[in-house]
């Protein structure tokens, strides 16, 4: 019984998996959205340290935008927080039992945190 | 009922790499805690507001508290900080290009692309890091 693999995106919607699989979507996601600022941020630096060029700048522009920083804060906290959850749910293998649970207290501990973040960051920009 | 056999793990790429991953993470979380506490202990709390303080927890590096009230770098830039910046950078580049390696591997088939996409991949995480750790030293 060979697994299929080749999953189309309607069929992939209609599965049902639930908070787990939407954490695991989400992790993805802003796993890539860290590695894109990062690796960005880094040559952006090394561009305007050591050449002083215009592209580092303009670089930092983007990222300076509000939009962006909700985006990236958002993957951070969130790649942070459910990357502890798996390491929790590893170290005691017991607790797999409950990992529909732990995703809604993962949410529990996001949304505040990212709610609070959100709310200063919007402020400060509109305050400026 | 009886209990799964699980067989013994041998020491491959895949299962190193899954230790790494965690291990990796944990020490991000340590040296985020780390900067921020040394942060407040250096004066943050009056000299600098709070996204100072987070893009300084994130990453240790004086460009990141330039324009604050601080008087001067005497604390925020010597050769503690510059060892925590090339953790950061040593362990979020390989945690990062890692995770990015298992991403492309679930989505492409073995062969001469994959083969392809993970030297790249390869390539990334050694210039990226080095150009990381150049900054770290120059700045």
């Amino acid at each position: 019984m060979a697994l299929s693999r080749r999953v189309g995106i309607i069929s992939g919607a209609k599965y049902k998996g639930g908070g787990p699989m939407l954490a695991w979507v989400l992790h993805r996601i802003s796993g890539l959205g860290i590695i894109i600022f990062v690796a960005t941020h880094v040559i952006a630096a090394f561009l305007t340290q050591q050449l002083g060029s215009d592209l580092g700048i303009s670089i930092n522009i983007i990222y300076e935008s509000l939009y962006f920083q909700l985006f990236i804060v958002f993957c951070a906290i969130f790649h942070g927080v459910n990357g502890f959850r798996i390491i929790l749910l590893d170290i005691w293998p017991r607790l797999i039992r409950y990992q529909k649970e732990s995703t809604w207290v993962e949410w529990f501990v996001i949304l505040p945190l990212y709610g609070l973040t959100a709310f200063i960051m919007i402020r400060r920009f509109l305050a400026e | 009922m009886r209990s799964r056999v699980i067989p013994k793990p041998s020491w491959n790429l895949e299962y190193l790499m899954w230790i790494f991953t965690r291990l990796s993470g944990l020490s991000l979380f340590l040296l985020v805690v780390i900067g921020i506490s040394a942060g407040l202990l250096m004066g943050a709390r009056n000299q600098m507001d709070l996204g100072t303080l987070m893009r300084w927890a994130f990453f240790q590096n004086p460009n990141h508290v330039i324009n604050s009230e601080i008087p001067d770098l005497y604390l925020w830039s010597n050769g503690f900080w510059q060892v925590t910046q090339i953790l950061v950078i040593f362990f979020a580049a390989t945690h990062g290009f890692n995770g990015l390696r298992v991403v492309i591997e679930d989505y492409t088939t073995p062969g001469f692309w994959q083969a392809f996409l993970r030297f790249l991949i390869f390539l990334l995480w050694i210039s990226s890091s080095l150009v990381g750790i150049y900054v770290i030293l120059g700045s």
